[in-house]
């Protein structure tokens, strides 16, 4: 009777790992498809004999792409407005975080205010019309300034800054350091692994944001690389129709359109992949900290 | 030196309090002047926060009006409640709110429990090594884009994709129109949401899980449990309040169902049973100008959302469970 308990459970134990090496694959297998049907040759993707290696590998797609100024140009400004925007976010939100991890005469208000946002939200028509209002629309500073401050991780960032012992702050005021002074000095520097977490996070929801240029961008000069990629991607447009007025010059032997879709959207992710490792480490952390009451 | 003589007792009293006022009001003053660089380290995220979170929290009123931008809120004609009762009168917002019940509840029912059983599978491998490179695995997906993933399974679903292909070439059947028919919206949604989050959404569970008492399981295994009865009797009942607390906050946002995923799936085909609140916000208002109705529309989701979050709290709380706050 035990021994045949025993078995199965080996047997169930050996299902598991062989039913988790599945969902591994199916994690993965998206992103292979995406690079073998980057580098297919146009006579292969029309016949469809693509099965899953191209015979022959091609980097068409690639020249493509990095000879159309639209996309190169989507990357640039992507990248710039992450950059700018999670240092932005950073220091806004750290900024916040510390008063709010002191003993400030009206703290309690403050959060309040933080976290009735959990909550309650104002809607998509009177956030645009805010954001009209302060002549945001059409400039780069709309895809940073609406969501420069995320509540969650203001909350966990004071919940990391309440961690750090008073020691420190104290023995600093003995010693005539003012508030900014500890908070440069002292807390910003202690929290170097809290705030890569956080400026990690910001940069991926910046690189990865479509919503905000999706509303409050309407010039395609000023388009960011998601917005290029449903455009090309989703709704099959193609490259050198997207141009403002400069018609690319390799419009007539152009690649297949998936091929320069899937080849598109392995660009605008490698950013994301060249920086995984670092992320999981943080994110998972950052998960936890958030899960701790406080 | 007069009041003194006036009322006597009384008037001392209040000559008390008086100084006592002032000196608190000194007391603050000082204590404010004491934080002065708090304050100047506050003073931009706490602009942020009024300008961009609650000044449109306040621009919520237009949903009370006939707002035209030319006239602006303030001398636009308010007409109270009309816009929420056209929500009520009118079937095309009954059906939306309709397809994003439908959809929540379908993320919940089938997405929800994925994250779970796989925290579950996880939990169980014993090398560590193979269980952190499943975990890579199942966590990279949450940080793709949903353009990206929707990018994906457009190429891979339509009708020349290669799904389609190998359903022609290998099983002999017709091409299927997974991004066209409105049957296949529901399902591919929810397929996506599952392959993106679920194993992110494991995170917290193999936390809990980690904190489960391993002498519970020493005990069991003496008392001759099987695994699936450990599984019954220890495992599930030391995450049930994860669960609980995670099924509160997600009954919290039902309306809640994602713009960007649902926005990026819709197209003329298959908008009837795809338009969820968020999108048809999206398209009343900033599409075709219609302010008032479209706030109308948000302000109702937003409040149904508040509700909806107290009142599970509340609930779970009468459950004896520790809720959210």
């Amino acid at each position: 009777m035990v021994k045949n308990h025993s078995l199965l459970e080996k047997l169930g134990g050996v299902l598991n790992v062989v039913l988790l090496a599945v969902v591994g694959l199916l994690m993965l297998f998206p992103f292979y498809y995406m690079i073998a049907t980057s580098f297919t040759s146009a006579a292969e993707s029309a016949t469809k004999t693509f099965v899953l290696f191209p015979k022959r590998w091609v980097f068409d797609a690639y020249s493509y792409i990095f000879h159309s100024k639209v996309f190169v140009r989507s990357l640039f400004v992507t990248a710039g407005v992450t950059v700018v925007g999670s240092v932005f976010s950073l220091l806004l939100t750290s900024m916040m975080a510390y008063p709010l991890s002191r003993n400030i005469t009206g703290q309690r208000f403050y959060l309040f205010l933080v976290l009735f946002t959990f909550v309650f939200g104002a809607g998509i028509i009177p956030t645009y019309m805010v954001v009209k209002s302060t002549h945001l629309i059409d400039t780069y500073w709309a895809l940073i300034i609406p969501g420069a401050i995320n509540s969650f991780n203001l909350i966990v960032l004071r919940q990391f800054f309440l961690g750090i012992p008073n020691d420190l702050t104290e023995a600093a005021v003995l010693d005539g350091a003012n508030d900014l002074q500890i908070f440069t000095r002292i807390i910003l520097p202690l929290s170097k692994p809290a705030l890569a977490a956080f400026g990690l996070f910001y940069a991926v929801t910046s690189w990865n944001t479509y919503f905000n240029a999706l509303i409050y961008i309407n010039d395609p000069t000023k388009w960011t690389v998601q917005v290029i990629l449903r455009q090309i991607v989703i709704l099959s447009q193609r490259l050198d129709s997207l141009s403002d007025g400069q018609q690319a010059a390799i419009a007539s032997a152009s690649p297949p359109g998936e091929t320069i879709g899937m080849a598109a959207i392995l660009i605008a992710t490698l950013p994301i992949l060249a920086l995984y490792p670092f992320l999981q480490k943080h994110f998972a952390k950052g998960v936890m900290l958030g899960s701790v009451k406080g | 030196m007069n009041h003194y003589k006036l009322t006597g007792h009384a008037a001392t009293n209040a000559a008390v309090a008086s100084q006592k006022k002032r000196s608190r009001a000194a007391s603050l003053a000082g204590k404010l002047w004491n934080e002065r660089y708090l304050y100047l380290l506050l003073l931009p995220g706490l602009l942020y926060f009024i300008i961009y979170r609650y000044v449109p929290m306040l621009g919520n009123v237009i949903a009370f009006q006939d707002f035209s931008p030319f006239q602006g809120f303030l001398h636009s004609d308010w007409v109270g409640l009309k816009h929420f009762k056209k929500i009520f009168a009118d079937r095309e917002v009954i059906r939306v709110i309709w397809n994003t019940l439908y959809l929540s509840f379908l993320q919940i029912a089938f997405a929800f429990p994925v994250s779970i059983a796989l925290s579950l599978m996880l939990n169980e491998v014993r090398g560590e090594k193979y269980k952190r490179i499943i975990q890579s695995l199942v966590y990279l997906p949450h940080f793709l884009s949903w353009v990206v993933v929707a990018g994906i399974v457009t190429v891979m679903l339509k009708s020349e994709g290669i799904v389609n292909h190998y359903l022609q070439a290998g099983l002999g059947i017709h091409a299927i129109p997974f991004l066209t028919s409105p049957h296949w919206f529901m399902p591919l949604i929810v397929l996506e949401v599952i392959w993106k989050e679920s194993g992110w959404g494991t995170i917290i569970f193999l936390a809990a899980l980690a904190g489960v008492n391993p002498s519970l399981y020493e005990a069991a295994v003496v008392d001759g449990a099987s695994k699936i009865r450990q599984l019954w009797h220890i495992t599930l009942p030391s995450i049930r309040s994860t669960i609980i607390i995670l099924l509160i906050l997600r009954l919290g946002s039902v309306l809640d169902v994602g713009f960007e995923q649902i926005f990026l799936m819709l197209n003329p085909l298959n908008k009837s049973i795809g338009d969820v609140l968020d999108t048809y916000v999206y398209y009343k208002g900033i599409q075709s100008s219609d302010f008032s109705f479209a706030t109308a529309v948000g302000l109702f989701k937003s409040l149904v959302g508040l509700v909806l979050i107290v009142g599970a709290n509340k609930l779970a709380k009468k459950f004896g469970e520790e809720g959210i706050y």
